[in-house]
Protein backbone atom coordinates (compact mmCIF):
# COMPACT_ATOMS: atom_id res chain seq x y z
CA UNK A 1 0.00 0.00 0.00
CA UNK A 2 1.13 3.53 -0.64
CA UNK A 3 1.24 5.89 2.27
CA UNK A 4 0.21 9.46 1.79
CA UNK A 5 3.18 11.46 2.99
CA UNK A 6 2.79 14.44 5.23
CA UNK A 7 2.08 16.99 2.51
CA UNK A 8 1.31 20.49 3.62
CA UNK A 9 -0.37 21.32 0.35
CA UNK A 10 -3.31 19.07 1.23
CA UNK A 11 -4.19 21.34 4.11
CA UNK A 12 -3.01 24.75 2.92
CA UNK A 13 -5.51 27.25 1.57
CA UNK A 14 -5.58 27.47 -2.19
CA UNK A 15 -4.54 30.95 -3.30
CA UNK A 16 -4.18 32.50 -6.68
CA UNK A 17 -0.79 34.11 -5.81
CA UNK A 18 -0.87 36.02 -8.98
CA UNK A 19 -0.11 39.02 -11.06
CA UNK A 20 -3.05 40.75 -12.71
CA UNK A 21 -3.24 43.93 -14.70
CA UNK A 22 -5.68 46.04 -16.70
CA UNK A 23 -5.13 49.15 -18.83
CA UNK A 24 -7.41 51.53 -20.73
CA UNK A 25 -6.75 52.77 -24.24
CA UNK A 26 -8.85 54.93 -26.53
CA UNK A 27 -11.53 52.50 -27.62
CA UNK A 28 -11.20 49.70 -25.06
CA UNK A 29 -9.19 47.90 -22.44
CA UNK A 30 -6.57 45.17 -22.21
CA UNK A 31 -6.54 42.75 -19.25
CA UNK A 32 -3.73 40.35 -18.44
CA UNK A 33 -2.96 37.67 -15.87
CA UNK A 34 -0.54 34.85 -15.12
CA UNK A 35 -1.81 31.28 -14.69
CA UNK A 36 -0.43 29.91 -11.42
CA UNK A 37 -2.59 28.68 -8.50
CA UNK A 38 -0.65 27.62 -5.43
CA UNK A 39 -1.47 25.82 -2.16
CA UNK A 40 1.51 26.48 0.06
CA UNK A 41 4.54 25.40 -1.97
CA UNK A 42 2.70 23.26 -4.46
CA UNK A 43 1.29 24.55 -7.73
CA UNK A 44 -2.15 23.00 -7.97
CA UNK A 45 -3.01 24.49 -11.35
CA UNK A 46 -0.44 25.90 -13.75
CA UNK A 47 -2.81 26.89 -16.53
CA UNK A 48 -5.66 28.65 -14.73
CA UNK A 49 -7.27 31.53 -16.59
CA UNK A 50 -7.82 34.27 -14.04
CA UNK A 51 -9.62 36.55 -16.45
CA UNK A 52 -13.28 35.80 -15.93
CA UNK A 53 -16.10 37.22 -18.06
CA UNK A 54 -18.83 39.07 -16.16
CA UNK A 55 -20.65 40.01 -19.36
CA UNK A 56 -19.95 40.19 -23.11
CA UNK A 57 -17.74 43.24 -22.84
CA UNK A 58 -16.86 43.28 -19.16
CA UNK A 59 -14.22 41.03 -17.62
CA UNK A 60 -12.68 40.80 -14.18
CA UNK A 61 -9.21 39.69 -13.11
CA UNK A 62 -9.06 37.46 -10.01
CA UNK A 63 -6.47 37.52 -7.24
CA UNK A 64 -6.18 36.42 -3.61
CA UNK A 65 -8.08 33.39 -2.35
CA UNK A 66 -9.14 31.31 -5.36
CA UNK A 67 -12.44 30.21 -3.82
CA UNK A 68 -13.44 33.70 -2.68
CA UNK A 69 -12.55 35.26 -6.02
CA UNK A 70 -14.48 32.69 -8.04
CA UNK A 71 -17.50 32.94 -5.73
CA UNK A 72 -17.54 36.74 -6.07
CA UNK A 73 -17.21 36.58 -9.84
CA UNK A 74 -20.09 34.07 -10.09
CA UNK A 75 -22.37 36.20 -7.90
CA UNK A 76 -21.61 39.38 -9.80
CA UNK A 77 -22.05 37.72 -13.17
CA UNK A 78 -25.52 36.54 -12.11
CA UNK A 79 -26.54 39.94 -10.69
CA UNK A 80 -25.21 41.73 -13.75
CA UNK A 81 -27.13 39.49 -16.13
CA UNK A 82 -30.35 40.17 -14.23
CA UNK A 83 -29.67 43.91 -14.24
CA UNK A 84 -28.92 43.89 -17.95
CA UNK A 85 -32.20 42.12 -18.75
CA UNK A 86 -34.16 44.57 -16.60
CA UNK A 87 -32.48 47.58 -18.24
CA UNK A 88 -32.85 46.12 -21.71
CA UNK A 89 -29.32 47.15 -22.70
CA UNK A 90 -25.71 46.20 -22.16
CA UNK A 91 -24.55 46.93 -18.60
CA UNK A 92 -22.07 49.66 -17.78
CA UNK A 93 -18.60 48.84 -16.50
CA UNK A 94 -19.15 50.95 -13.40
CA UNK A 95 -22.28 48.91 -12.60
CA UNK A 96 -20.24 45.73 -12.65
CA UNK A 97 -17.54 47.33 -10.51
CA UNK A 98 -20.15 48.62 -8.05
CA UNK A 99 -21.63 45.13 -7.67
CA UNK A 100 -18.17 43.74 -6.94
CA UNK A 101 -17.51 46.53 -4.47
CA UNK A 102 -20.82 45.93 -2.67
CA UNK A 103 -19.97 42.28 -2.05
CA UNK A 104 -16.36 42.92 -1.02
CA UNK A 105 -17.31 45.72 1.34
CA UNK A 106 -20.21 43.91 2.98
CA UNK A 107 -18.14 40.77 3.56
CA UNK A 108 -14.85 42.57 4.13
CA UNK A 109 -13.91 40.47 7.14
CA UNK A 110 -14.60 37.07 5.59
CA UNK A 111 -13.38 37.50 2.05
CA UNK A 112 -9.80 37.86 0.95
CA UNK A 113 -9.92 38.39 -2.78
CA UNK A 114 -9.30 41.38 -4.98
CA UNK A 115 -10.96 41.75 -8.37
CA UNK A 116 -9.97 44.30 -11.01
CA UNK A 117 -12.98 45.04 -13.25
CA UNK A 118 -12.45 46.29 -16.79
CA UNK A 119 -14.49 46.54 -19.98
CA UNK A 120 -16.09 48.67 -22.64
CA UNK A 121 -19.49 50.36 -22.64
CA UNK A 122 -21.20 52.79 -24.95
CA UNK A 123 -21.25 55.67 -22.48
CA UNK A 124 -17.61 56.00 -21.47
CA UNK A 125 -15.66 53.58 -23.66
CA UNK A 126 -12.85 51.60 -22.06
CA UNK A 127 -12.68 51.76 -18.26
CA UNK A 128 -10.65 50.08 -15.51
CA UNK A 129 -11.89 49.93 -11.91
CA UNK A 130 -10.09 48.71 -8.78
CA UNK A 131 -12.13 47.33 -5.88
CA UNK A 132 -9.51 46.57 -3.25
CA UNK A 133 -10.74 46.17 0.33
CA UNK A 134 -14.26 47.32 -0.54
CA UNK A 135 -13.53 50.65 -2.23
CA UNK A 136 -14.06 51.55 -5.87
CA UNK A 137 -11.85 53.78 -7.97
CA UNK A 138 -11.38 54.29 -11.69
CA UNK A 139 -7.75 54.35 -12.86
CA UNK A 140 -6.04 54.58 -16.26
CA UNK A 141 -4.34 51.28 -15.42
CA UNK A 142 -4.22 48.95 -12.43
CA UNK A 143 -2.00 46.13 -11.20
CA UNK A 144 -2.82 43.62 -8.49
CA UNK A 145 -1.88 40.37 -6.81
CA UNK A 146 1.29 39.36 -5.00
CA UNK A 147 3.45 39.85 -8.08
CA UNK A 148 2.36 43.44 -8.48
CA UNK A 149 4.81 44.75 -5.83
CA UNK A 150 7.74 43.94 -8.07
CA UNK A 151 6.47 45.86 -11.07
CA UNK A 152 5.39 49.18 -9.61
CA UNK A 153 8.69 50.74 -10.63
CA UNK A 154 8.41 49.36 -14.15
CA UNK A 155 4.82 50.48 -14.76
CA UNK A 156 5.44 53.91 -13.20
CA UNK A 157 8.37 54.50 -15.51
CA UNK A 158 6.89 53.01 -18.69
CA UNK A 159 3.24 54.08 -18.68
CA UNK A 160 2.29 57.09 -20.78
CA UNK A 161 -1.24 58.28 -21.43
CA UNK A 162 -2.51 57.81 -24.98
CA UNK A 163 -1.00 54.41 -25.82
CA UNK A 164 -2.47 52.42 -28.72
CA UNK A 165 -3.96 48.94 -28.44
CA UNK A 166 -0.75 47.27 -29.68
CA UNK A 167 1.39 49.29 -27.27
CA UNK A 168 -0.93 48.30 -24.42
CA UNK A 169 -0.69 44.60 -25.33
CA UNK A 170 3.09 44.89 -25.45
CA UNK A 171 3.17 46.76 -22.12
CA UNK A 172 0.96 44.17 -20.38
CA UNK A 173 2.97 41.23 -21.77
CA UNK A 174 6.27 42.74 -20.59
CA UNK A 175 4.88 43.64 -17.18
CA UNK A 176 3.45 40.17 -16.55
CA UNK A 177 6.70 38.55 -17.68
CA UNK A 178 8.78 40.68 -15.30
CA UNK A 179 6.47 39.92 -12.39
CA UNK A 180 6.43 36.17 -13.14
CA UNK A 181 10.21 36.28 -13.18
CA UNK A 182 10.45 37.53 -9.62
CA UNK A 183 7.30 36.36 -7.79
CA UNK A 184 7.25 32.70 -6.78
CA UNK A 185 3.45 32.72 -6.65
CA UNK A 186 3.09 33.90 -10.27
CA UNK A 187 4.06 31.97 -13.35
CA UNK A 188 2.98 29.70 -16.17
CA UNK A 189 1.51 31.32 -19.25
CA UNK A 190 0.17 34.82 -19.83
CA UNK A 191 -3.51 35.26 -20.64
CA UNK A 192 -4.57 38.46 -22.36
CA UNK A 193 -8.04 39.77 -23.17
CA UNK A 194 -8.74 42.80 -25.37
CA UNK A 195 -12.21 44.35 -25.11
CA UNK A 196 -13.47 46.91 -27.62
CA UNK A 197 -16.76 47.95 -29.17
CA UNK A 198 -16.55 44.93 -31.44
CA UNK A 199 -16.33 42.45 -28.57
CA UNK A 200 -13.70 40.58 -26.60
CA UNK A 201 -10.69 38.70 -27.90
CA UNK A 202 -8.74 36.20 -25.77
CA UNK A 203 -5.12 35.32 -26.29
CA UNK A 204 -2.57 33.05 -24.62
CA UNK A 205 1.18 33.53 -24.69
CA UNK A 206 3.00 30.34 -23.78
CA UNK A 207 6.03 30.28 -21.49
CA UNK A 208 8.63 29.97 -24.22
CA UNK A 209 7.09 32.80 -26.24
CA UNK A 210 7.30 35.37 -23.44
CA UNK A 211 9.92 38.14 -23.85
CA UNK A 212 13.34 37.47 -22.35
CA UNK A 213 15.24 39.99 -20.25
CA UNK A 214 18.90 40.56 -19.55
CA UNK A 215 19.68 37.57 -17.35
CA UNK A 216 18.07 34.93 -19.54
CA UNK B 1 16.13 51.54 11.63
CA UNK B 2 16.12 52.10 7.95
CA UNK B 3 13.94 50.02 5.69
CA UNK B 4 15.38 51.77 2.70
CA UNK B 5 16.28 51.34 -0.93
CA UNK B 6 19.90 50.62 -1.83
CA UNK B 7 21.56 49.70 -5.11
CA UNK B 8 24.92 49.09 -6.72
CA UNK B 9 25.86 48.52 -10.40
CA UNK B 10 29.17 47.39 -11.96
CA UNK B 11 30.51 49.08 -15.07
CA UNK B 12 33.74 48.59 -16.96
CA UNK B 13 36.25 50.34 -14.74
CA UNK B 14 34.29 50.69 -11.50
CA UNK B 15 30.98 50.70 -9.68
CA UNK B 16 28.12 53.08 -9.01
CA UNK B 17 26.32 52.89 -5.66
CA UNK B 18 23.15 54.63 -4.56
CA UNK B 19 20.82 54.90 -1.58
CA UNK B 20 17.87 56.93 -0.32
CA UNK B 21 18.29 59.00 2.84
CA UNK B 22 15.42 58.15 5.20
CA UNK B 23 15.84 56.64 8.69
CA UNK B 24 12.62 55.90 10.57
CA UNK B 25 11.66 54.96 14.11
CA UNK B 26 8.09 53.77 13.53
CA UNK B 27 6.31 56.50 11.60
CA UNK B 28 8.72 59.27 12.64
CA UNK B 29 11.55 60.08 10.24
CA UNK B 30 14.47 60.31 12.62
CA UNK B 31 16.90 61.44 9.93
CA UNK B 32 15.84 62.60 6.45
CA UNK B 33 19.37 63.15 5.15
CA UNK B 34 21.07 59.93 6.26
CA UNK B 35 24.21 58.75 4.52
CA UNK B 36 23.82 55.04 4.00
CA UNK B 37 26.90 54.75 1.77
CA UNK B 38 29.70 53.99 4.21
CA UNK B 39 33.36 53.93 3.34
CA UNK B 40 35.16 50.74 4.38
CA UNK B 41 38.44 51.48 2.66
CA UNK B 42 39.83 53.92 0.07
CA UNK B 43 38.00 52.32 -2.84
CA UNK B 44 35.52 50.02 -1.11
CA UNK B 45 32.12 51.17 0.14
CA UNK B 46 29.04 49.45 1.47
CA UNK B 47 25.32 50.26 1.29
CA UNK B 48 23.47 49.53 4.53
CA UNK B 49 19.86 48.43 5.01
CA UNK B 50 17.98 46.98 7.96
CA UNK B 51 18.81 48.00 11.52
CA UNK B 52 20.85 51.21 11.64
CA UNK B 53 22.60 50.14 14.83
CA UNK B 54 23.48 46.66 13.60
CA UNK B 55 24.82 47.81 10.26
CA UNK B 56 26.88 50.62 11.78
CA UNK B 57 28.43 48.21 14.26
CA UNK B 58 29.21 45.65 11.54
CA UNK B 59 30.64 48.29 9.22
CA UNK B 60 32.89 49.64 11.98
CA UNK B 61 34.16 46.15 12.79
CA UNK B 62 34.84 45.32 9.15
CA UNK B 63 36.55 48.69 8.56
CA UNK B 64 38.93 47.89 11.42
CA UNK B 65 39.61 44.33 10.27
CA UNK B 66 40.15 45.38 6.65
CA UNK B 67 42.45 48.25 7.63
CA UNK B 68 44.58 45.89 9.67
CA UNK B 69 44.65 43.31 6.87
CA UNK B 70 45.65 45.95 4.35
CA UNK B 71 48.60 47.08 6.49
CA UNK B 72 49.76 43.49 6.92
CA UNK B 73 49.56 42.85 3.20
CA UNK B 74 51.07 46.25 2.38
CA UNK B 75 48.68 46.78 -0.52
CA UNK B 76 45.08 47.77 -1.19
CA UNK B 77 42.58 45.10 -0.09
CA UNK B 78 40.36 43.22 -2.52
CA UNK B 79 36.62 43.94 -2.66
CA UNK B 80 36.06 40.20 -2.32
CA UNK B 81 37.94 40.25 1.00
CA UNK B 82 35.72 43.01 2.34
CA UNK B 83 32.63 41.13 1.19
CA UNK B 84 33.84 37.96 2.90
CA UNK B 85 34.46 39.80 6.16
CA UNK B 86 30.87 41.11 6.06
CA UNK B 87 29.62 37.64 5.24
CA UNK B 88 31.50 35.99 8.13
CA UNK B 89 29.98 38.36 10.64
CA UNK B 90 26.47 38.41 9.17
CA UNK B 91 26.35 34.61 8.99
CA UNK B 92 27.84 33.92 12.44
CA UNK B 93 25.43 36.27 14.18
CA UNK B 94 22.52 35.77 11.81
CA UNK B 95 19.97 35.18 14.58
CA UNK B 96 20.80 38.40 16.40
CA UNK B 97 21.37 40.72 13.46
CA UNK B 98 19.03 42.42 11.02
CA UNK B 99 21.34 43.61 8.27
CA UNK B 100 21.17 43.60 4.48
CA UNK B 101 24.41 44.92 3.01
CA UNK B 102 25.70 45.51 -0.51
CA UNK B 103 29.51 45.73 -0.75
CA UNK B 104 31.02 47.37 -3.82
CA UNK B 105 34.27 48.90 -4.93
CA UNK B 106 37.26 48.78 -7.24
CA UNK B 107 40.46 46.79 -6.94
CA UNK B 108 43.42 46.14 -9.22
CA UNK B 109 42.75 42.44 -9.72
CA UNK B 110 39.13 42.38 -10.87
CA UNK B 111 38.13 46.01 -11.42
CA UNK B 112 34.63 47.05 -10.38
CA UNK B 113 32.72 44.46 -8.35
CA UNK B 114 29.38 44.28 -6.53
CA UNK B 115 28.73 41.66 -3.83
CA UNK B 116 25.44 41.30 -2.03
CA UNK B 117 25.22 40.03 1.57
CA UNK B 118 21.47 39.87 2.34
CA UNK B 119 19.91 38.92 5.68
CA UNK B 120 20.87 35.40 6.63
CA UNK B 121 24.48 35.84 5.60
CA UNK B 122 24.93 34.47 2.11
CA UNK B 123 27.26 36.26 -0.29
CA UNK B 124 27.15 36.37 -4.06
CA UNK B 125 28.67 38.57 -6.76
CA UNK B 126 26.16 40.16 -9.16
CA UNK B 127 26.45 42.58 -12.10
CA UNK B 128 24.03 44.78 -10.17
CA UNK B 129 22.17 44.41 -6.90
CA UNK B 130 19.20 46.05 -5.20
CA UNK B 131 18.22 45.80 -1.55
CA UNK B 132 16.05 47.15 1.23
CA UNK B 133 12.27 47.31 1.53
CA UNK B 134 11.90 49.62 -1.45
CA UNK B 135 13.70 47.19 -3.73
CA UNK B 136 10.59 44.97 -4.15
CA UNK B 137 8.93 47.68 -6.22
CA UNK B 138 11.76 48.08 -8.70
CA UNK B 139 12.60 44.47 -9.60
CA UNK B 140 10.52 44.78 -12.76
CA UNK B 141 12.12 48.09 -13.66
CA UNK B 142 15.73 46.98 -13.20
CA UNK B 143 15.11 43.62 -14.92
CA UNK B 144 13.78 45.41 -17.98
CA UNK B 145 16.21 48.35 -18.08
CA UNK B 146 19.55 46.80 -17.20
CA UNK B 147 21.91 46.01 -20.03
CA UNK B 148 25.50 44.91 -19.63
CA UNK B 149 28.23 47.22 -20.91
CA UNK B 150 26.73 50.49 -19.65
CA UNK B 151 29.01 53.50 -19.17
CA UNK B 152 29.48 55.29 -15.84
CA UNK B 153 27.01 58.05 -16.76
CA UNK B 154 24.40 55.50 -17.89
CA UNK B 155 24.83 53.60 -14.61
CA UNK B 156 24.38 56.81 -12.62
CA UNK B 157 21.18 57.61 -14.54
CA UNK B 158 19.92 54.01 -14.16
CA UNK B 159 20.55 54.09 -10.40
CA UNK B 160 18.94 57.52 -9.95
CA UNK B 161 15.84 56.44 -11.91
CA UNK B 162 15.48 53.17 -10.02
CA UNK B 163 15.85 54.82 -6.61
CA UNK B 164 13.36 57.59 -7.50
CA UNK B 165 10.75 55.03 -8.55
CA UNK B 166 11.24 53.07 -5.34
CA UNK B 167 11.09 56.19 -3.18
CA UNK B 168 7.83 57.14 -4.87
CA UNK B 169 6.15 53.86 -3.84
CA UNK B 170 7.85 52.83 -0.58
CA UNK B 171 6.86 54.75 2.53
CA UNK B 172 10.08 53.77 4.27
CA UNK B 173 12.30 55.27 1.55
CA UNK B 174 12.60 58.93 0.67
CA UNK B 175 14.51 62.17 1.02
CA UNK B 176 17.45 62.67 -1.31
CA UNK B 177 19.36 60.25 -3.51
CA UNK B 178 23.00 59.79 -2.56
CA UNK B 179 25.28 58.42 -5.26
CA UNK B 180 28.92 57.35 -5.25
CA UNK B 181 31.00 56.36 -8.28
CA UNK B 182 34.16 54.37 -7.46
CA UNK B 183 36.89 53.72 -10.01
CA UNK B 184 40.65 53.46 -10.28
CA UNK B 185 41.00 57.23 -9.94
CA UNK B 186 39.07 57.37 -6.67
CA UNK B 187 35.61 58.13 -5.33
CA UNK B 188 33.18 60.73 -6.63
CA UNK B 189 30.11 61.47 -4.49
CA UNK B 190 26.93 63.20 -5.56
CA UNK B 191 23.58 64.15 -4.06
CA UNK B 192 20.35 64.56 -6.00
CA UNK B 193 17.90 66.73 -4.05
CA UNK B 194 14.15 66.05 -3.90
CA UNK B 195 13.10 68.57 -6.53
CA UNK B 196 15.80 67.44 -8.96
CA UNK B 197 14.78 63.77 -8.95
CA UNK B 198 13.71 62.27 -12.30
CA UNK B 199 9.97 62.50 -12.85
CA UNK B 200 7.73 59.91 -14.49
CA UNK B 201 4.45 60.26 -16.35
CA UNK B 202 2.17 58.57 -13.87
CA UNK B 203 3.34 60.62 -10.86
Amino acid sequence: MFEISNSSWLSEEVKTGTTIMAIEFDGGVVLGSDSRVSAGEAIVNRVMNKLSPLHDKIYCALSGSAADAQAMADMVSYQLQLHSIEMGEAPRVCSAATLVRNISYKHKEELSAHLIVAGWDRRKGGQVFVTLDGMIARQPFAVGGSGSSYIYGYVDSTYRPGMTKEECLHFVTNTLTLAMGRDGSSGGVAYLVTITEKGSEEKVILGNELPAFHDE
Amino acid sequence: SFQTTIMAVEFDGGVVMGADSRTTTGAYIANRVTDKLTQIHDQIFCCRSGSAADTQAIADAVTYQLGFHSIELDEAPLVQTAANLFKEMCYKYREELMAGIIVAGWDKRRGGQVYTVPMGGMMVRQPFSIGGSGSSYIYGFVDSSYKSGMSKEECLQFTANALSLAMERDGSSGGVVRLAAISESGVERRVILGNQLPKFASC
